[in-house]
């Protein structure tokens, strides 16, 4: 099948970001935390994309921001999923007390707003990566969890599904053999969705001072950094800003595609 | 001879396909098909599915399901060509000169709207009469179709009345406009037995008293046989014969058509009575939540090697027998012994023996298995599962299972989206039978298949019994069915077992009422049989 363009320009772009933050030392023309020029400098030859609040390469530093925002967006939507999904897909195929518990816990959870959640959290414990992965995962399996949930249930009800109960199958067979490949193509799409969402909140919190702290760099951080330029007309707080924007449509794009194609795969459930 | 009103020629119709995964391609639909229909005469248009034969009906008002095009020959209706009219021209004559009746009512009536607005709203929209005009001939016809409450019935809403209501206001529907066309799409499959023959008389008597013509499309010759004047044999959208319904039934000339006309013609002698393999003693069910029983202390027995057919209405407790057995609705009260030993009466508790010696197929095989696992892992699962078996030797015990249902080799690898309906349904059968079980219970697994198709899994089914000696509790509503396979046979009506016994003795008279209604509900193959039994009906109402 031909791969649209649409979804050929999300994945160049997808990986391109991917492979930029895994080879950043390579690539990366200046250090990450060197003033190496004046102050807002414009986009040159020297400095391709121009100079931040205290001159270091915009370049360079939004190579290694997207090291950190990549890599915690990745690892704390892959949680995110496995948590939700397990979870989903448990409270889906058991019913009763076990669905009703899980439910109204991710509902609690979803009644209060996630950024509130965070704030305080993160006032509270350690700021670190680790922290910041758990968190972000936790927030955002009450999302997959509510989707995986709704999926299941219509698999759930499948006479095969009934078929494998009868043959004495245990839970785990019937959640990872019989429901998940049915219920991936919907997942995969959402992944695409949660990492976009994942990235934004990084930027958020980073933005906010509560994300990834100094000396690490990170694209929500570096718009706050520098978004007192754009009062003199200075374009260093959009470069980021544009990179999350980029990334953002990429993904989403890929996870267009990524539905689209496994739901005419052979024994795809849709045609 | 008069001009025929319609008159089709030389019909071609193609659509593009979108096979997943490939390239789209180009189909044809239908070929060089001819009929002609005349004032107030019936043809039938029968075959199995993807014979096209919903296809040429729509095309008699030149329409074509999304994608679907009429390409060539000639659709005549009173003399002019209506393939590729302007849209102006077919918006007028459909729903006035011709009109379509669907299979499913439930589907294609607006649940918000109440039946009157419904039945005359194409006659209005036509302006062929007035408003209290439409309305009278409603009621008219409600009144001839043997509606309840003619006057007041059009004031209800669809969920308020039943499905083989619904179906015959559908019927007062396309009547009301005075047509001079009327295209039948399967309009009494979606029911029971027992309405069937109740919406068919009504469709037949409206089509004789307005003077109607009419196309109807049905994949059961039997009930072709009796609303049609002649009749069409299709196949993959060719035509395979066209005579008079006398001929097609007492004459037929193509192997095909003899083939349709001698379905179920399996001869089963029934087996003699023997100590049970499964015992149900008693046995009362209801679903969690509700406040009725819907299994009234049923007691039915089963004896190894053989068939007990269960039979009745859709509601009567049939498929919840079959849940209360395999354990997935725990009985309430009653027991149920199986092979010497008393089942546990819920699924959880039950041992890993209990569960493999009773194997379950479903009636919907696209359902039943997986999409996503090949035929290999579907079958190979219960063999790994009870026995252990792996790798090679797995695939190889999956192969000599792929012959005994007489598939051969080359469908180990393929999913089920690349197998055909009758494909499907046996390798259903090679999943059960790879546990060894000693009870099969099938649920309606011939139901959903096309008749000459589901002669050859009953004949299978027949065949592994003999081979395996496994037992088999077989559900359906299809009287025809048990007729070929039954040793055993239980009636049920409203969650009762009302006649239970031997097949001879529950198929020999002297009847209950229920089992009197539903034996001579079913069609049979001869021409007058619907009026001999409403003749035969009305008689016994008269004599009470």
């Amino acid at each position: 099948m031909k791969m649209p363009l649409s979804a050929l320009l999300g994945l160049t772009f997808t990986a391109l970001f991917f492979l930029a933050a895994i080879f950043a030392d390579v690539i990366a023309p200046y250090p990450l935390d060197l003033a190496v020029g004046k102050v807002w400098e414009p986009p040159s030859a020297t400095y391709w994309l121009g100079t931040d609040t205290i001159g270091r390469d915009i370049l360079s530093r939004l190579i290694y921001g997207g090291q950190v925002t990549i890599f915690v967006a990745t690892a704390s939507s892959l949680l995110a999923f496995s948590l939700g999904a397990i979870l989903g897909f448990t409270a889906a195929t058991q019913g009763g007390l076990v669905d009703q518990l899980l439910s109204r816990l991710v509902d609690l959870m979803m009644a209060i707003p996630s950024l509130i959640i965070a704030l305080v959290v993160l006032v509270v414990l350690p700021r670190s990566l680790i922290t910041l992965i758990l968190l972000m995962g936790l927030l955002d399996a009450t999302r997959v969890f509510r989707l995986a949930r709704a999926v299941a249930m219509d698999i759930a009800v499948m006479d095969y599904v009934e078929a494998a109960r009868l043959r004495g199958e245990r839970q785990s067979w019937i959640i990872f053999r019989e429901i998940l490949p049915n219920a991936l193509s919907p997942l995969v799409a959402e992944l695409g969705l949660r990492f976009i969402f994942a990235v934004l909140f990084i930027s958020t919190l980073s933005f906010l001072g509560l994300g990834i702290q100094p000396p690490l760099a990170d694209w929500g951080g570096m718009v706050q950094e520098n978004k007192d330029g754009l009062i003199y007309g200075k374009a260093a707080a959009l470069m980021p800003a544009l990179a999350i924007a980029v990334l953002a449509i990429s993904v989403n794009l890929v996870a267009d595609w990524v539905l689209s194609r496994t739901t005419s795969l052979k024994g795809g459930r849709g045609g | 001879m008069d001009k025929p009103l319609l008159e089709i020629r030389n019909l071609k119709i193609e659509a593009t396909a979108y096979p997943p995964g490939e390239p789209p391609r180009h189909v044809v639909l239908v070929e060089d098909v001819s009929v002609s229909v005349q004032k107030g005469r019936v043809l039938g248009l029968i075959g199995e599915s993807g014979a096209g034969k919903s296809t040429i009906g729509l095309a008699a008002m030149a329409f074509g399901r999304g994608g679907v095009r009429l390409t060539g020959g000639q659709i005549l209706l009173n003399g002019r060509d209506i393939r590729g009219a302007d849209v102006g021209t077919l918006r007028a004559l459909r729903g006035r000169e011709v009109t379509y009746v669907a299979q499913s009512a439930a589907a294609a009536f607006n649940p918000a709207k109440r039946l009157m607005e419904q039945v005359i709203e194409t006659t209005l929209l036509h302006k062929v009469m007035g408003r209290t005009e439409a309305e009278a001939r409603a009621v008219q016809l409600f009144h001839k179709l043997g509606l309840p409450n003619p006057e007041t019935f059009g004031q209800r809403f669809p969920h308020q009345v039943s499905g083989g209501q619904l179906q015959r206001a559908m019927t007062a529907m396309a009547l009301c406009p005075k047509p001079e066309l009327v295209v039948f799409d399967e309009p009494t499959t979606a029911l029971d037995v027992t309405t069937q023959i109740e919406v068919l008389a009504a469709i037949k008597e409206a089509i004789h008293d307005t003077g109607v013509a009419a196309l109807y499309i049905t994949h059961d010759l039997a009930v072709v046989a009796q609303v049609a004047d002649d009749i069409l044999v299709l196949r993959g959208g060719r035509k395979i014969e066209y005579g008079t319904t006398d001929q097609i039934i007492n004459a037929p000339q193509e192997a095909y058509t003899r083939a349709l006309v001698s379905v179920r013609s399996i001869d089963h002698v029934e087996k003699p009575e023997a100590p049970p393999i499964l015992s149900v003693a008693g046995v009362t069910a209801r679903y969690r939540g509700t406040s009725f029983d819907v299994l009234k202390n049923v007691t039915v027995d089963l004896a190894p090697g053989q068939t007990l057919a269960v039979v009745g209405e859709s509601g009567s407790g049939k498929s919840t027998l079959a849940r209360v057995i395999t354990g997935l609705l725990p009985a309430t009260q009653g027991r149920i012994s199986f092979a010497g030993r008393v089942l546990p009466p819920d699924l959880a508790s039950r041992t890993r023996d209990d569960l493999r010696e009773l194997q379950m197929i479903y009636q919907m095989a696209d359902t039943a298995m997986n999409p996503r696992q090949t035929v290999g892992t579907i079958i190979g699962r219960p063999l790994e599962f009870y026995f252990g078996l792996k790798g090679e030797a797995r695939r190889d015990r999956v192969q000599d299972l792929l012959d005994q249902i007489e598939m051969g080799k080359g469908y180990i690898d393929r999913y089920p989206a690349e197998l055909s309906g009758g494909q499907k349904q046996r390798v259903c059968i090679a999943r059960a039978l790879a546990a060894k079980p000693k009870l099969i219970i099938c649920d309606e697994v011939t139901s959903a298949l096309d008749p000459l198709v589901a002669d050859g899994i009953l004949k299978l089914l027949l065949n592994l019994q003999a081979q395996e000696g496994v037992a088999y509790l077989f559900i359906t509503h299809d009287l025809a069915t048990v007729r070929a396979i039954a040793d055993r046979i239980a009636v049920m009506y409203r969650g009762s077992v009302v006649r239970y016994g031997s097949k001879t003795d529950v198929l020999t008279p002297p009847f209950d009422d229920y089992t009197d209604l539903l034996l001579s509900s079913v069609p049979e193959m001869k021409l007058g049989w619907l009026e001999g039994v409403l003749a035969s009906r009305r008689m016994e109402s008269a004599g009470n």
